[in-house]
């Protein structure tokens, strides 16, 4: 958060400044975890136990850390769909929807192509990802730019219209009549399957995410189209005012995170499922939210909170198994996470250790903090 | 079984079958729309914007249920999920007070958080049967089955009736009507008359939780009558979509909230005459009735009349 301190000009200042910005989120985790703890107490188990095999099932063997790698990948590019329109201040969290759509997208091009080479077939299934969750999350954009229509929740309903839509087509129009329990589309085969990273077991799809967040790092902090967008996040009133192309920039920044999302979808049907059904639908898209307020909207930062919260979500088998708690307990712990991560902003800019120079810090927060900061000062 | 015993006869009912579905259906459904677009409407009043009513609407139906299970008495599980939500909901206030924190952020936060807990406590109670309210048989005079289906009353519905209108005499006629009107016109003008604006809001939002709370009894309780995880889709959401379609008037909630829940018993309904096909799709009729309607009512270059200024929502 350094960029959005420009007074705190000098080294130390900086430094103090970033040495904050990371602090407090650690805090956050710190707090939250105890939190977490007293929660399974009360609950009957054992804390110490829960704490080990959490860690034993996320990063305690080079087995589970690849899982919880497997499960970063789409959180990644989920977490984008929420941290990318958040440039411009809008609150988006239509990830799900535009996984969905982009999962289901991505198998009709890989069945139009038939027998094309594998190479054209995943091309044009990202591609294919990517513009459906693309035009989806834009919509939301454009209707909010254009129309003044709530984005946070015009872009929740199109979470549940995306997915009667996939599950109509998945048990309606292209139902593999081979699927007989789970309904399914027909498989992409294995020729078009999306291979694993050499040396690891874990898919391609990661390095999407990875490209796909410092992608957005670069568009969104090094570019004068992410600095455009930052003063609309900012204000979206004094950027008319100063001659900016508002909508546009909304739609296009908005189109983006959907194309994000689109691509995590691609990403599940090609390297995991083979076949779009309905163990698509695992809440990537609503862990992606929490993932992308983790890093407090910072496209770099997604990584190591998507790693972070993909081991949360790794570990949850191994609590079912080994402490017998409800799988939702991954659940709990991500809500305690969200609500504690949150509160926790209120401390920044008044820890004591981060005072002494350039306070010019409380006026300067990311979007959507600052929405509230102005809402309140005005 | 509902369906099995209407579609046996719908066959007898020609034109009218679909209709007498929907208005059953409509009864059925909209119950958890009006009492969490009722709660919604109190907060909103204030000033703030509560988007935790999803997170409140499943914990309620899962308290609910569970309370209802262990006491035997369905009432008392009513009053249980009322303050689970009142918790939740002050939970809400809590955070929002604070500085720098961001309304609509801590909504989807507790959002989350109150499906987690609701599906981590309510695990066990997904196969044992619960007591659940019982109907007021206003189609006792017919004889023709569905007709007696779609005329059952719930006695919690009728409370939201009454709790509609009387919300509304409360807001117009109310001293404590007026405070809450200020702090959610004029937060500064609030504070100068000197009322307490974090107070007044902390009231409105709790009390607006205690509502979504018993919105989800109605879902464990009445319709669908049990608890699941597949509880949750949406209505919480919905109906901050539907307050703002209600313009911030309890009891247009309520017309709403039955225009909602014809919508929401579309699917059955065609399914209860004999349309099966399109399940799915007509599954998503609220929310695609709901995203209608927000765009027709949205405006890019004003906001309304009635709309409380403070609402950082439709900015």
């Amino acid at each position: 958060m350094t960029s959005t301190r420009p007074a705190a000009g000098d080294g130390a200042g900086r430094f103090s400044a970033s040495v904050e910005a990371a602090a407090v989120p650690l805090l956050g985790l710190a707090v939250s975890f105890a939190l977490f703890g007293v929660f399974v107490a009360v609950a009957g188990a054992n804390v110490g136990d829960v704490y080990y095999q959490m860690v034993r099932g996320s990063f305690g063997s080079w087995f589970s850390f690849q899982n919880t790698l497997v499960r970063a990948a789409p959180l990644m590019l989920t977490a984008l769909c929420t941290a990318l329109p958040a440039q411009v201040g809008l609150v988006v969290i239509g990830g799900e929807g535009a996984l969905v759509l982009g999962a289901l997208a991505s198998v009709i091009a890989a069945h139009a192509l038939g027998g094309a080479n594998p190479w054209v077939v995943l091309f044009a299934m990202a591609g294919a990802g990517c513009v459906v969750g693309g035009a989806w999350i834009a919509a939301v954009g454009a209707l909010r730019t254009l129309r003044g229509a709530n984005e946070t929740i015009s872009s929740l309903l199109l979470n549940y219209i995306a997915i009667g839509v996939f599950k109509h087509v998945v048990e309606g129009p292209l139902r593999d009549p081979a699927s007989l329990n789970k309904p399914s589309t027909r498989p992409i085969g294995e020729a078009n399957a999306l291979g694993a990273i050499p040396g690891l077991d874990v898919h391609w799809g990661l390095v999407y995410g990875l490209i796909g967040c410092l992608a957005a790092y670069v568009l969104m902090r090094r570019s004068a189209f992410g600095f455009a967008a930052k003063v609309i996040g900012g204000n979206a009133r004094a950027a008319q005012l100063g001659g900016l192309a508002v909508s546009k920039i909304v739609i296009v920044t908005c189109a983006l995170g959907g194309a994000a999302a689109g691509l995590a979808g691609m990403a599940e049907v090609a390297a995991v499922h083979g076949t779009a059904n309905a163990s698509i639908i695992v809440g990537y898209g609503y862990t992606g939210i929490l993932v992308a307020f983790l890093a407090r909207q910072h496209p770099l930062a997604i990584v190591p909170v998507a790693v972070l919260i993909g081991g949360v979500g790794a570990s949850g088998g191994l609590l079912q198994r080994a402490e017998h708690l409800p799988d939702a307990t991954v659940n709990v712990l991500q809500g305690i996470l969200f609500v504690v991560i949150l509160a926790i902003e209120t401390l920044r800019g008044r820890l004591a250790t981060f005072l002494p120079r350039a306070r010019v810090t409380s006026e300067s927060a990311p979007n959507p903090a600052a929405k509230a900061a102005c809402s309140k000062a005005a | 079984m509902l369906e099995g015993r209407m579609s046996d006869t719908a066959a007898g009912l020609g034109i009218w079958a679909l209709p007498l579905a929907l208005i059953g259906g409509a009864l059925r459904v909209s119950g958890p729309y009006l009492f969490v677009s009722l709660g919604e409407c109190l907060t909103e009043k204030s000033g703030r914007i509560n988007l935790g009513q999803e997170g409140t609407l499943i914990l309620g139906a899962m308290t609910a249920y569970g309370v209802s299970y262990l006491s035997g008495s369905p009432w008392l599980g009513v009053l249980a999920a009322g303050c689970a939500g009142l918790v939740l909901g002050a939970l809400h206030a809590w955070l929002c007070s604070l500085p720098r924190v961001n309304d609509v952020a801590v909504g989807i936060a507790l959002m989350l958080f109150g499906v987690g807990i609701a599906f981590f406590l309510g695990k066990p109670l997904i196969q044992p049967p619960a007591p659940r309210l019982s109907p007021i048989e206003l189609g006792a005079w017919s004889s023709i089955a569905p007709v007696r289906a779609a005329l059952e009353i719930h006695g919690l519905l009728l409370l939201g009736v009454v709790a509609a209108f009387v919300m509304r005499f409360v807001f117009r006629r109310t001293r404590w009507g007026l405070v809450l009107r200020v702090a959610g016109e004029d937060a500064d003008a609030a504070r100068a008359l000197g009322y307490d604006v974090d107070r007044v809001r902390l009231v409105a939002t709790a009390i607006g939780g205690f509502f979504a709370g018993v919105g989800g009894s109605f879902l464990s309780l009445v319709y669908p009558g049990s608890w699941s995880e597949g509880l949750s889709s949406g209505q919480g959401l919905m109906a901050v979509a539907l307050v703002i379609f209600a313009r911030w008037d309890p009891v247009k909630c309520l017309w709403t909230s039955l225009l909602f829940g014809g919508a929401g018993a579309l699917g059955p309904a065609l399914q209860s005459i004999g349309i099966l096909g399109g399940y799915n799709l007509y599954a998503t009729a609220p929310y695609v009735l709901t995203f209608v309607i927000m765009i027709a009512t949205s405006s890019a270059r004003r906001t309304f009349a009635d709309q409380p200024a403070e609402l950082t929502v439709a900015r």
